[in-house]
């Protein structure tokens, strides 16, 4: 360590700036008191409103559905385009199928989100389909930028794999199809795990996009989360903020534990 | 991997995916375009195409009716007849709201990701650096607030910075009259700072942690101060880094919605917020179109920054 005292005080106040205010909001919502930043006893009711809340269970309800059926979609054709992208070096319009796969990842969710409602109302005027907007839109907006997470994750994976092992089977007369479900899948799964889950939580947490192509009666729980919290705090919000940081840190933590275990070179490494 | 058994393999029609293959050749389509043609199509029919019906949109006008636009194609006695407005444009450039937000976005964006910039790199470096066995452990502290929920990270800092707030709580104790940090740029400053400060610190992470420290003692034995050293070689090494950080800042920064909308007044003025009430409150679809279009204009130069960035680490990755 070089510069003594200056790397670890700025890391400190970095991590402190990052986790207090989460901090916070879980401590808050064991507060009796409504007024959320004054402490007034310790309390569990808000979890307790919170599930008898049927605005809130409804929306949760919608966007796991969402979220899984955008999820499996997207993790097909990201894991596709990241096969293309990464194992056929030449063909016609690779460049672009690069540019377009990746530019959802970076492309500001307003535009995303007034584009693809364009394209609905568009395309319900001229073939029909789909009718009104809702649940399958969604699944389509989802699926479309998630996939974009996806091929990134996957592209990584199979960037860095033994290509020898592809080659060794297909010496041994297995099909394509074969060499890829017998080596390549059992090989990039821990990158598909990651890139399914990376696109569940990106689902379950998008508001723009949601808000531009859903329908009425169709609020995920991102839209309900916002409209209550436009109008001020409310301690139920902080309640589910804590359940969903729960679940999201029992998940990483599982994960790097077992990833430390499978790999315990390559982690110290 | 898996070892060679001394069972022979099932017969190969037994595999389910032998049947595909068979059925795939069929009707004359390789496995490979279908690989291609799925993700290829999918992206034409959902991210290309909506992007030119934007742009055609953006050239009508609002009507009342459903559709609320013109349509720019009409029929008229057996006549086709296109309908181009140029209207919504004209206003981006005369009504000195949009140009003001055009502007205050980017201000807003530039300043965010500076300071993002300046917060990220120290916390990277320091990461690339921290002994083996905490490495990972501080990688996993960046990346966990990126896994849990945006919109609620954004609501923590509003209990956070609010008048009654545990800031203002805090400084109360000390006998400091409450700041107003809530619906002001500074909020939404820190709000973005917030929420895309792991974007800044992962590729700077990747690539501090790849820096070749025989450089840095190199420097040293030759009599460099660790000032120097860092300007004269590690600050030009992780360029690349650090254009790939901040355009992950700049660019969603600038199309934000919820920042503005939540920790912002009612004078922070940004582009994703403008088309967002363009859309929403006046269901005015062709101006929104117009204001979108406008958008990608500003953000389309720092995404071949980043496509160039992220290019360069790739290049970097692959020749070591």
């Amino acid at each position: 360590m070089r510069r003594g005292w200056f790397l670890p005080i700025t890391a400190t106040l970095g991590f402190a700036f990052l986790y207090a205010p989460i901090i916070s909001l879980v401590v808050f919502s064991f507060n009796e008191s409504k007024l959320v930043t004054v402490w007034g006893g310790f309390s569990t009711k808000w979890y307790g409103e919170l599930l008898a809340d049927p605005q809130m269970l409804g929306a949760a309800w919608l966007s796991l559905q969402i979220a899984f059926f955008s999820a499996s979609i997207a993790l097909v054709l990201g894991t596709l385009a990241a096969v293309a992208l990464v194992r056929f070096r030449r063909f016609k319009g690779r460049t672009v199928l690069a540019g377009t796969v990746s530019a959802p990842l970076v492309m500001p969710d307003v535009i995303t989100g007034l584009a693809l409602l364009l394209l609905f109302v568009a395309m319900e005027g001229t073939l029909g389909w789909p009718a009104g907007r809702g649940l399958v839109t969604i699944i389509i907006a989802h699926s479309t930028f998630c996939m974009a997470y996806v091929c990134v994750v996957v592209q990584s994976r199979l960037a860095d794999f033994d290509l020898s092992l592809e080659e060794a089977a297909m010496d041994l007369g297995a099909t394509p199809v074969r060499v890829f479900f017998d080596i390549t899948l059992p090989i990039i799964a821990p990158a598909l795990v990651s890139g399914w889950l990376l696109a569940f939580t990106l689902s379950l947490d998008d508001l723009v996009i949601a808000s531009f192509v859903s329908g009425p009666g169709s609020s995920t729980l991102p839209m309900v989360i916002f409209s209550k919290v436009r109008l001020g705090v409310s301690p139920d919000v902080n309640a589910l903020a804590t359940i969903i940081i729960g679940i999201v840190a029992l998940g990483v933590f599982a994960a790097t534990l077992l990833q430390l275990r499978a790999h315990p070179k390559k982690a110290r490494a | 991997m898996s070892s060679f058994d001394t069972d022979s393999p099932p017969p190969p029609h037994r595999r389910p995916w032998t049947l595909f293959e068979r059925g795939l050749k069929a009707i004359g389509l390789s496995g490979r375009a279908l690989v291609i043609a799925a993700p290829a199509i999918w992206l034409t029919v959902f991210f290309l195409v909506p992007l030119l019906v934007v742009f055609g949109i953006s050239l009508s006008v609002k009507q009342f009716g459903r559709p609320p636009y013109t349509p720019l194609l009409t029929t008229d006695e057996g006549t086709v007849q296109l309908t181009l407005h140029l209207s919504n444009y004209l206003r981006l450039f005369t009504d000195n709201l949009y140009v003001a937000a055009y502007l205050s976005s980017i201000k807003i964006a530039f300043i965010s990701t500076v300071i993002a910039l300046l917060i990220g790199y120290p916390m990277a470096y320091a990461i690339a650096r921290a002994p083996d066995r905490w490495r990972n452990i501080l990688l996993m502290l960046v990346i966990l607030p990126f896994w849990t929920s945006f919109l609620l990270r954004v609501y923590a800092l509003t209990g956070f910075m609010r008048g009654n707030g545990v800031i203002n709580n805090f400084l109360g104790l000390f006998g400091i009259p409450p700041v107003v940090m809530m619906q002001t740029d500074f909020a939404v400053y820190v709000g973005i700072v917030y929420t895309y400060l792991p974007f800044m610190i992962l590729p700077l992470y990747t690539n501090l942690v790849k820096l070749d420290g025989a450089l840095l003692e190199a420097s040293a034995d030759l009599g460099a101060r660790p000032v120097r050293t860092f300007l004269s070689i590690t600050l030009p090494l992780s360029m690349p880094g650090i254009i790939a950080g901040s355009m992950l800042v700049f660019i969603p920064a600038i199309g934000e919605f919820v920042i503005p909308s939540l920790l912002g007044g009612p004078s922070t003025l940004m582009i994703g917020r403008v088309l967002w009430d363009e859309f929403f409150a006046n269901t005015n679809w062709p101006r929104a179109a117009a204001v979108a279009i406008a958008m990608l204009v500003v953000v389309v130069i720092p995404i071949m920054l980043l496509q160039k960035a992220q290019d360069a680490v790739q290049d970097n990755e692959r020749n070591t």
